[in-house]
């Protein structure tokens, strides 16, 4: 590879061909501010659309400033980032986007977590010189997941990046030209009439408040402060390995106790875990593949737990209905077992039950009003929250979360297995679901229960698994596009596998739209994974199956899986949609 | 939504429309030159146009609409027989147009981009036409009126309107 000699601010040193004058900058410690520039490079997400200026440099002999995250090295450049004149622009790009930005930052989701006021703050910025008019927009809160306001779009475009490039789910675009231009979808619709998955990586991505969670806090509270309601809370495996860092600890460390324990101080009256539902879903899934398998069903049979990948093929793919799963998710599953199993053990009516979700993810916000997922006209889950505002509700009650010792999850659906606390992540499904379709088909009881091929963060993968005499022919992608190649692939007849596992976010739910924001930060991605292998690895009980309560569960109540009545409850169907 | 596929002869216009998408080499790239072809066919690009568009392309609504909604020379709405354009360039504004297209405005009962509700006139403002020398400048379909002062304005349109009474 050719090397480079360069400068910056009077530092020499050797850089590849190839490489930004940011990353250089890197190298040597010179830090550099950005806005709209977003490199997560193990998922290969480059956003460099050089749109904000907020990067501007000096470089010798060229007359106008060089935006440091899309300009590549030269041999003998000499930069400046230091200077008045870089300072003065990179203050002035900033002063610019602030002319024309609501200035209510106290009330604002993303107070103390926005890029733009960070940025403001590392400036010095304590006045605009520029008055001028502002975007007057109407917020989009047409959807159960995500909360559009345009006013706050700084055009930095990652948002486009995420739902394009990377989900291709081709919602967002900038419209309009000028000063009218702003990010949205077509014809003006309405997040709700379109295609969107409600992934909410948009909302991950994005450094202001243009794009939030639909914040259900309140309704949350209202039901806790309800003394004729029992409200049960569950919570999604890839929570326990990221709620920390809402509080100053380190990504990925392993919180269970302590949630379970902040959950107790909140009052809920009871704590669940989704691990018991995704063991119940293991229980109903791999039932479902032996099933296809033995029958010559359709294969290769495709999971279904995560919501957004639900949405995407129900319009990206309406003709291969078929081949998905009819699981419910485990949020889901566990809902309905809470409101009918759970109920009727506690002797409570299932209209006065609330069932509220934690989860990492902002599709299972527009989960739980699918219409097709209520039982008798109860929702099966009432309420979802983010991993991200059940930090915001601990925080108002004052809870000292790091501080908190730890507890156990309540009983009858609250234990779990290893099995189910690799839903977090990529590959986890799969494994799982491998780990009890192994036993059940040989008969055997499987000892290594860890699938190292079935691991990683690479976008799509597949490997072969030995069942006895049969080779289980594995897929998995995770991010809305691997999933598109890989399904194409399949329709295509490219690639054949018997069973495939699709997460919609990058990593899987431990990337989750709803999860602390890691500011494209991906060895935060990367510990989090860590630690739910880690979790698995602690536990005494690693198969979904030898799960004694959900043994309990059939036993007393759904007969066997895939019976009539756990079909009743745990399956679903779908609905083709429109892609626009 | 509205219906213009269920218009006279809309089946003929969408095959037109469907070889010229064939005869692009790369459709994507194309993507402009297509959109062109559908207004010239259909006169204007309604939202159910653009979808049909994408669809074709297998590209997302959202960036058609969003080509669309870039280019002012793209219309969503549907346009009167006649578009007034007026240039509101550098040139044509020192030279007061501001006060011709009040006078358009004021005679036509529609603001810059609204079309008369007979069918027959669209306002629009346009930027530089590259006729500075004549400034201000009207310029109706493809016809060109130069030096035009607010005194032309009721002339212009009721030429317009007894050519319509003569054509039918």
């Amino acid at each position: 590879m050719k090397m480079l000699s360069i400068r910056i601010n009077d530092i020499p040193l050797q850089v590849p061909e190839g490489t930004t004058i940011l990353d250089a900058a890197k190298a040597v410690n010179v830090k550099i501010p950005t806005l709209c520039h977003m490199n997560l490079k193990d998922f290969g997400i480059v956003n460099q659309s050089a749109s904000c200026r907020v990067c501007v440099v000096e470089v010798e002999g060229r007359a106008p400033l060089a935006p440091a995250c899309s300009e590549l090295c030269t041999d003998g450049m000499v930069i400046r980032t230091d200077n008045l004149r870089a300072i003065s622009a990179r203050r002035t790009a900033v002063e610019l986007l602030l002319s024309n930005h609501p200035f209510d930052c106290l009330l604002c989701p993303k107070n103390l977590e926005c890029e733009l006021q960070a940025l403001a703050q590392e400036l010095g910025i304590r006045e605009i010189r520029y008055a001028g008019e502002k975007m007057d927009h109407p917020k989009d809160t047409s959807s159960y997941a995500l909360v559009k306001d345009p006013n706050k779009c700084v055009m930095c475009r990652r948002c486009e990046t995420m739902c394009n490039t990377v989900q291709t789910c081709g919602i967002l675009s900038a419209v309009n030209r000028g000063f009218n231009v702003f990010v949205g979808p077509a014809f003006n619709l309405d997040m709700v009439d379109t295609s969107c998955t409600f992934c909410g990586q948009c909302v991950a991505v994005c450094p202001t408040a243009a794009l939030t969670e639909v914040n259900n806090t309140d309704k949350v509270w209202d039901h806790l402060a309800d003394p004729k309601k029992h409200v049960v809370v569950q919570v999604a495996p890839a929570v326990r390995v990221a709620i920390g860092e809402e509080f100053g600890m380190d990504p990925g460390t392993i919180t269970t106790g302590k949630l379970v324990s902040a959950l107790r101080a909140l009052h809920f009256d009871a704590i669940f875990d989704t691990d018991f539902g995704a063991d119940l879903t293991i229980m109903e899934e791999a039932s479902e593949l032996i099933h296809r398998i033995q029958n010559g069903g359709v294969l290769p049979m495709l999971t279904s737990c995560c919501p957004a990948w639900v949405k995407f093929f129900e319009h990206q793919f309406p003709d291969m209905l078929d081949i998905p799963s009819t699981c419910k998710s485990p949020q889901i599953m566990l809902g309905a077992i809470i409101k009918t199993y759970y109920a009727e053990k506690m002797g409570l009516k299932p209209e006065d039950i609330v069932v509220v979700s934690v989860m990492p993810c902002l599709a299972k916000k527009a989960e739980a009003a699918r219409p097709e997922l209520t039982k008798d006209d109860n929702n099966n889950v009432d309420i979802v929250i983010t991993t991200r505002e059940l930090a915001l509700m601990l925080k108002e009650a004052g809870v000292n979360f790091a501080g908190l010792p730890e507890s156990q999850f309540d009983h009858l659906l609250g234990e779990s297995t290893g099995a189910s606390v690799i839903f977090g992540t990529t590959g986890g499904v799969i494994e799982a679901a491998v780990r009890t379709a192994y036993d059940w088909i040989t008969g055997e009881t499987l000892e290594k229960v860890d699938f190292q091929q079935l691991r990683g963060l690479e976008g799509i993968r597949s490997a072969t698994v030995k069942v006895g005499d049969m080779n289980l022919r594995i897929g998995i992608a995770h991010g809305l596009g691997n999933a598109r190649k890989l399904l194409e692939d399949i329709r295509d007849g490219i690639s054949q596998f018997d069973a495939i596992e699709i997460m919609a976010c990058p990593g899987g739910c431990i990337g989750g739209g709803g999860q602390p924001y890691h500011h494209g930060d991906m060895d935060i991605i990367k510990k989090r994974q860590a630690a739910i292998y880690q979790e698995d690895r602690g536990k005494v009980l690693r198969k979904s199956h030898d799960n004694p309560y959900i043994k309990q569960l059939y036993d007393e109540y759904l007969g066997k899986p895939n019976s009539h009545k756990a079909h009743e409850l745990l399956h679903t169907h779908y609905i083709p949609k429109e892609k626009i | 939504m509205s219906d213009i596929f269920s218009l006279e002869h809309a089946d003929e216009k969408l095959k037109v429309l469907d070889a010229f998408i064939k005869e692009q080499n790369a459709e994507e790239e194309a993507l402009i030159s297509i959109l062109h072809k559908a207004q010239e066919l259909f006169g204007y690009l309604p939202s159910e146009l653009q979808l049909y568009v994408s669809r074709k392309l297998n590209i997302p609504a959202a960036k058609v609409y969003g080509v669309v909604s870039f280019y002012s020379y793209f219309s969503q709405e549907k346009r009167g027989k006649y578009t007034i354009n007026v240039c509101m360039g550098t040139a044509c504004f020192v030279k007061g147009v501001e006060k011709v297209m009040h006078e358009f405005s004021d005679q036509l009962g529609v603001k810059p981009g609204g079309s008369t509700s007979d069918g027959l006139f669209t306002l629009k403002d346009v930027r530089c036409i590259g006729a500075c020398g004549l400034a201000p400048v009207v310029m109706i379909n493809d016809k060109v009126f130069g030096h035009v002062t607010t005194h032309d304005v009721a002339r212009l349109i009721s030429d317009y309107r007894a050519q319509e009474g003569s054509d039918s």
